[in-house]
């Protein structure tokens, strides 16, 4: 299996080690990643703000380099998934626009885009190409007795027509990922809201607020740590943990992993390879 | 015909302190919509459950509730796919006040809809003898945002109100998109810095549940996009939301990448101390445990390409 490895921003930025924990993960897996070192910013949402036209464009533009390799686009941020699914299939549904789309990017830069390329999560990858089956079968530390809080981040569920997942409503792929690891899944409200990191620099209190809730929730279900697929969640659950304690009365201590750090655990990484110390709430060395 | 236990929210605030619910079981006729499904508990079982309705075809809005834990209207849902376990679980929508059982108090909501002048602001010097007309083209622009039948659904499950009952809201931002968009308005630009003030429309998340829960066209998270769109076009740029999107111009448009430690003080402003001074705690945080962005900003590799995209938007913005 070989795959395109979309990078997006953070994994080059404040979350390299969703990176060390991707490599982790797919070396033992024995899934090759060709690095798209080409590839331009997704947009997250915000581009698309100030011109969808050119966010669009950025993104065909990295959907053509993908078929130019031939391979099939991994992504590991479920902002830069929602992001590329929507874009994929606004243009797929809308002929003229991705004929425009596709006459700026041949005159700026010879290139074009097709429609062929399939993208896809690291997880769904997991799921739906590698198998649950043999994923177990390559564990060599079962992560027994780990109760885990899956956080899905709203770009991986909303709005439902760019959805790939089979309930958007209420998805279990992340459980089933976190229970084939070995580990027990723990249900609660939260895992489906909004971290709330879009409006981190709009309305910082709202957005700590709502990442409060969500590690409140997991924490009074009993989590021993989170974990998601989208480093923006990430970011604001983890980076700002401290200030998100400084506004409540109790300390929460919640480590947020990235789902191929979790992966990479059981596959038998070690905490240093997925760089477990640059997270700023670090879970207890018992458990890793 | 399989019975199905209707779990229904019950809150009487002469009799309860607080809400509890009530198990009722009914047994589901082929085709039988949630809205009927109540009627019938109401009319052969039990009076006192209270809830909205009127038109019984998805026109009036009174309808919606929230139903397994999201937003719908119960007269446009079939009954039978909505069972999970023999259960269908009923609450009233979320982020307001009850008044009873499923009724619950929309005052707040209508208040954010008047905060927007849902009224055509036309130029009084232009006084045309007959209508003031558009064409299909530039009705279309506002069509979607027309159809919204003020439900509330979507207000109900905005994850951005529940943390903040000051933010505007999905519909009000649907129905302000309605009127920046319409060409016989004469105050878009007024408009525009009035959304874009605090918890106007830049407080929104991006979460995507308005749109889901919508029941029409209105999908209010896409016509949040064109409002900011709107707001990034004519300038309306003296905010934090503005800047940001202008912060992801800058670098994205350089570099091909985002730059994660301009971003942030782009956002806030140079100059703002106090704003810049609450990023540091956060910086030198991630900055020991060596999680911060690289100080000297990567780029892609041939990042001619990407330049090339912007700057022939660049110049259709100049036009
Ligand atoms: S997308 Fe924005 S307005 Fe819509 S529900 Fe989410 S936060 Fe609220
Ligand atoms: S925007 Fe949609 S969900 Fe919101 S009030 Fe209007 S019709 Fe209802
Ligand atoms: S009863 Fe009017 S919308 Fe449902």
């Amino acid at each position: 299996m070989k795959y395109a490895l979309y990078t997006g921003c953070v994994a080059k930025g404040a979350g390299r080690e969703l990176l060390a924990g991707t490599y982790a993960a797919c070396s033992r897996l024995g899934i090759d990643l060709v690095e798209m070192t080409d590839a331009a910013c997704c947009g997250a949402g915000v581009i698309s703000e100030d011109n969808h036209f050119v966010a669009d464009a950025l993104n065909a533009r990295t959907y053509s380099l993908a078929e130019q390799m031939g391979l099939p686009i991994m992504n590991i941020c479920t902002t830069c998934q929602g992001v590329h699914r929507k874009c994929q299939i606004n243009l797929a549904n809308n002929p003229a626009h991705m004929a425009e789309v596709n006459k700026v990017l041949k005159e700026e830069t010879g290139r074009e885009y097709k429609g062929t390329v399939k993208i896809r999560h690291f997880y769904e990858v997991l799921l739906e190409e590698y198998g649950l089956e043999k994923l177990k079968s390559k564990i060599v530390k079962p992560l027994t007795g780990m109760k885990v809080a899956a956080f899905y981040g709203c770009y991986a569920m909303r709005p439902h027509e760019y959805s790939d997942l089979a309930n958007p409503d209420d998805p279990d792929e992340l459980e089933k990922i976190i229970t084939a690891l070995g580990a027990t899944p723990v249900r609660y409200d939260e895992r489906l809201k909004c971290c709330g990191f879009p409006i981190l620099m709009m309305n910082k209190s709202d957005s700590l607020q709502l990442s409060a809730n969500a590690l409140t929730g997991a924490k009074k279900a009993g989590a021993d740590l989170m974990v998601t697929p989208c480093p923006l969640c990430h970011l604001n659950m983890d980076a700002y943990q401290p200030e998100i304690e400084g506004r409540m009365d109790e300390k929460l201590r919640m480590p947020v992993l990235h789902i191929p750090q979790l992966v990479a655990l059981a596959l038998g990484a070690t905490p240093a390879e997925i760089r477990l110390q640059t997270h700023i709430v670090r879970p207890k060395k018992e458990l890793v | 015909m399989s019975t199905v236990t209707f779990r229904i929210f019950r809150f009487d605030p002469e009799r309860d302190a607080t809400g509890r619910y009530q198990d009722y079981q009914l047994a589901l006729e082929p085709g039988i919509t949630l809205l009927n499904c109540l009627n019938k508990i109401k009319w052969e079982q039990d009076a006192t459950l209270t809830f909205r309705m009127s038109c019984g075809s998805a026109i009036c809005g009174s309808c919606a509730m929230r139903v397994n834990g999201h937003s719908l209207l119960a007269c446009k849902t079939q009954a039978s796919p909505l069972v999970k376990d023999g259960v269908i679980q009923i609450d009233p929508l979320g982020n307001a006040n009850i008044i009873r059982d499923l009724a619950v108090d929309l005052e707040p909501f209508w208040a954010s809809i008047r905060k927007v002048k849902p009224w055509l602001m036309p130029d009084s010097a232009d006084n045309p003898e007959k209508e003031r007309l558009q064409t299909p083209e530039q009705y279309l622009k506002i069509d979607n945002s027309t159809t919204c039948i003020m439900c509330a659904a979507c207000w109900s499950d905005c994850n951005a109100l529940e943390v903040n009952k000051k933010f505007v809201g999905p519909a009000a931002l649907a129905k302000a998109q309605r009127f920046i968009h319409d060409t016989r308005d004469a105050k878009r630009v007024e408009r525009l810095e009035e959304i874009s003030e605090a918890n106007g429309v830049w407080n929104c998340t991006h979460c995507g549940e308005c749109s889901t829960r919508c029941p029409t066209e209105a999908k209010p998270l896409g016509r949040i996009e064109e409002i900011r769109e709107a707001a990034m076009a004519a300038g309306v740029h003296d905010n934090n939301g503005a800047r940001h999107v202008l912060g992801f111009r800058e670098t994205v448009g350089k570099r091909g990448l985002l730059d994660e430690n301009y971003v942030p003080v782009r956002s806030v402003g140079f100059f703002n101390i106090p704003a810049l001074l609450d990023l540091l705690p956060v910086g030198i945080r991630m900055f020991i445990r060596r999680k911060n962005p690289p100080v000297i900003p990567h780029s892609i590799e041939k990042v001619e390409e990407v330049r090339k995209i912007f700057s022939r938007f660049e110049e259709l913005r100049k036009e």
